[in-house]
């Protein structure tokens, strides 16, 4: 098969659907004859023209608004917000507004929008253009979240975002835009709450989200040196949440560790934990442990940066510790 | 005079009064506590929903605010189904799910007043790109208050609709006070000047003069269709209740004496009705049986509210998504 980085993806996706449906359209900062500055939407304007790529003042909460307006009428608009960060700017209208629209009208209006943006540390970009926010916008009613883990994840996964008739946030790795993987030339598309099993083993499931997934699977490759056999789950998406193959896992392997770049406290992680306990507790051997970014705004210095983000280390050596039985009570 | 409009007039008083109507309703039900939660009256700022709203059709869309009642009377919304959702059931226009805050009514182009004060301007801007791109000739309506001209949302989006040419009408109804506060002590500077600054041409008019707004409006609607908005309308209004329902004693931010003058002398309705009555459009028999056929209407829309059905407890978790 042939491979694609994760950035060509997107834009296939995005391509693709623009073809398909003419109410498909974008608009951001710097979206067109720039690209983004990902570049990750290079060569649409050429193709769709000024009409269906639009280009913004640099005002997000302005540009979401309207993403929301013309998607209660008949748009189907993708929303580029340069970095996961500036979520923050466009709270009222993605949680207030979009979110809660459907629900509010009793049924009768709908929100069909993608939030396209990003996450992820270890770019020396500093504390407001490193975040990974996902547990804010999973946290609200109304709102699907998908964290595409490679390129096959990041095509199939947009192009259901796309035709879905609700808002939905997706988190591209931005450290991942260049990687490569096998994706399929023919369409398909992934649907939401579906678990992908990365991994098979028996000995500790290792659930982890975007970014985390290949740390993740550095860290089963680690283990399985040592004999240990770890299972690896991307749940691929968080609102829907396919919870009955991750709690499957669990009490077949009766351990689990739940990686995902967003801070720790009150995250993603604590969530997944937290239904795990409540839905396997008689089959756990030892606590399910959750491994986020520190509590700490993200720092400049690589010295300190790279301190705050799971490793593959760092988590073998954890599971390590679950497998032989030694911390029961996780630091 | 000329007599082709009489029905558009006629249709315009009745409106108004069906608003007043509605609200006096609604103000009894709080007050009776027969209603959940508050609301916010309309009452007093008639002729601008009306004046506007006769100018656009069901194709064309408005945005509303958490003092909406009389956007949506305005925009064609039934009494009946309007008070189920006041009273949170399942004949309502959300199916009890919004309440007074956030009626929408999209069969009339109504896409849903808003509790967060300025949070429809994105949508309604939004509504208006839509239509541009879809080669629509459709034009939206934002309603908002002076009170959210301090919101920063306006700016982004009046700079987008003005870059774009979106066929979107921005309608600031000053009525004087923002929640508890005299607006001159939240607004420095002009209204009208912080559109004309992004190249919008901007009005003020007499809020309170249903024909005035209506003939503007017509005009504007006519332009935007055509391309040649955005607008913006600073209209010169008053509310007669406080902020809201419960806002009874509000001698610290207002006088009595302001509020008489402006039910003695400014009310849109006694205007309205003196003109009717002069230009030999109406009778006084007239439009007393219109308005008591009105108030006949809200009392039975009242009492069917009042004895239909909750939703069912099924409903709680529907409609959080769309299939």
């Amino acid at each position: 098969m042939r491979e694609i980085t994760l950035s060509q993806a997107v834009n296939e996706a995005i391509a693709e659907e623009m073809r398909r449906d003419e109410t498909v359209f974008l608009l951001g900062e710097d979206v067109a004859e720039a690209g983004t500055p990902f570049k990750v939407l290079s060569g649409l304007v050429e193709e769709f023209g000024t009409t269906r790529v639009i280009d913004t003042p640099i005002a997000e909460p302005g540009f979401m608004g309207l993403a929301v307006g013309a998607a209660m009428t008949g748009a189907r608009p993708i929303v580029d917000l340069m970095f996961g960060d500036f979520l923050f700017l466009v709270m009222d209208q993605l949680c207030n507004q979009a979110a809660k629209i459907h629900y509010m009208s009793g049924g009768k209006l709908k929100v069909p929008l993608v939030l396209r943006t990003n996450l992820g540390a270890t770019r020396r970009s500093a504390a407001q253009h490193s975040q990974s926010l996902q547990a804010l916008v999973a946290h609200v009613p109304g709102l699907k979240v998908a964290l595409p883990s490679s390129a096959y994840e990041a095509k199939g996964l947009m192009k259901t975002a796309i035709r879905d008739n609700n808002p939905v946030v997706i988190f591209e790795d931005k450290l991942m835009y260049q990687d490569k993987a096998p994706v399929p030339e023919e369409e398909y598309l992934i649907p939401f709450g579906v678990a992908n099993v990365r991994r098979e083993g028996s000995d500790i499931t290792l659930i982890a989200t975007s970014s985390m997934v290949q740390v993740a699977e550095k860290a089963a490759e680690i283990l399985a040196a040592e004999g240990i056999e770890a299972e690896v789950i991307d749940p691929r998406t968080l609102v829907p949440l396919d919870e009955a193959t991750l709690v499957a896992s669990v009490k077949k392997t009766s351990r689990a560790i739940v990686l995902d770049e967003g801070h720790q406290s009150y995250g993603v992680t604590s969530e997944i934990a937290s239904r795990l306990n409540e839905q396997a507790f008689y089959h756990l051997d030892a606590p399910v442990l959750r491994m986020g970014a520190m509590d700490v705004p993200v720092p400049f210095s690589p010295a300190l940066e790279d301190l705050t983000v799971p490793t593959p280390e760092g988590v073998a050596a954890r599971a390590r510790k679950l497998c032989s039985g030694d911390l029961i009570h996780a630091a | 005079m000329t007599k082709t409009n009489t029905e558009d007039y006629l249709r315009m008083y009745r409106q108004m009064v069906r608003i007043r109507t509605f609200e006096d309703h609604a103000n009894q039900l709080y007050l009776s506590a027969r209603m959940p939660g508050l609301t916010h009256m309309y009452s007093g700022q008639e002729a601008v929903a009306v004046g506007i709203c006769e100018a656009l059709t069901d194709d064309d869309k408005i945005t509303s605010t958490h003092r909406g009642h009389g956007h949506c009377v305005a925009k064609g919304a039934e009494f009946s189904q309007m008070f189920c959702e006041l009273l949170g059931k399942e004949e309502g226009y959300c199916r009890g799910k919004g309440g007074s805050m956030h009626i929408a009514d999209q069969s009339h182009g109504n896409l849903g007043a808003n509790a967060i004060v300025g949070g429809s301007m994105g949508i309604a801007t939004g509504s208006a790109l839509r239509a541009k791109l879809q080669g629509s000739d459709d034009v939206t309506v934002c309603f908002f208050g002076d009170g959210a001209t301090a919101q920063g949302l306006l700016y982004e989006v009046m700079n987008m609709a003005s870059l774009w040419k979106l066929p979107v009408i921005y309608a600031c109804e000053n009525n004087g006070y923002s929640e508890y506060t005299k607006t001159a002590e939240i607004a420095a500077g002009s209204i009208t000047a912080r559109a004309e600054a992004f190249g919008i041409e901007a009005h003020q008019v007499d809020g309170q003069d249903v024909l005035a707004v209506n003939g503007l409006t017509q005009k504007l609607v006519a332009r935007a269709r055509k391309g040649e908005g955005p607008f913006f309308l600073e209209l010169m209004t008053y509310r007669y209740h406080g902020h809201h329902v419960g806002d009874i004693n509000r001698g610290y931010y207002r006088d009595k004496a302001e509020e008489q003058e402006w039910k003695d002398n400014r009310d849109p309705i006694t205007l309205f009705r003196a003109w009717l009555l002069d230009q030999g459009i109406a009778s006084e028999d007239e439009i007393a049986a219109m308005t008591a056929e009105i108030e006949q209407d809200a009392a039975a829309a009242v009492a069917h509210a009042e004895a239909a059905p909750y939703p069912d407890t099924a409903e709680v978790d529907m409609h959080v998504y769309a299939g």
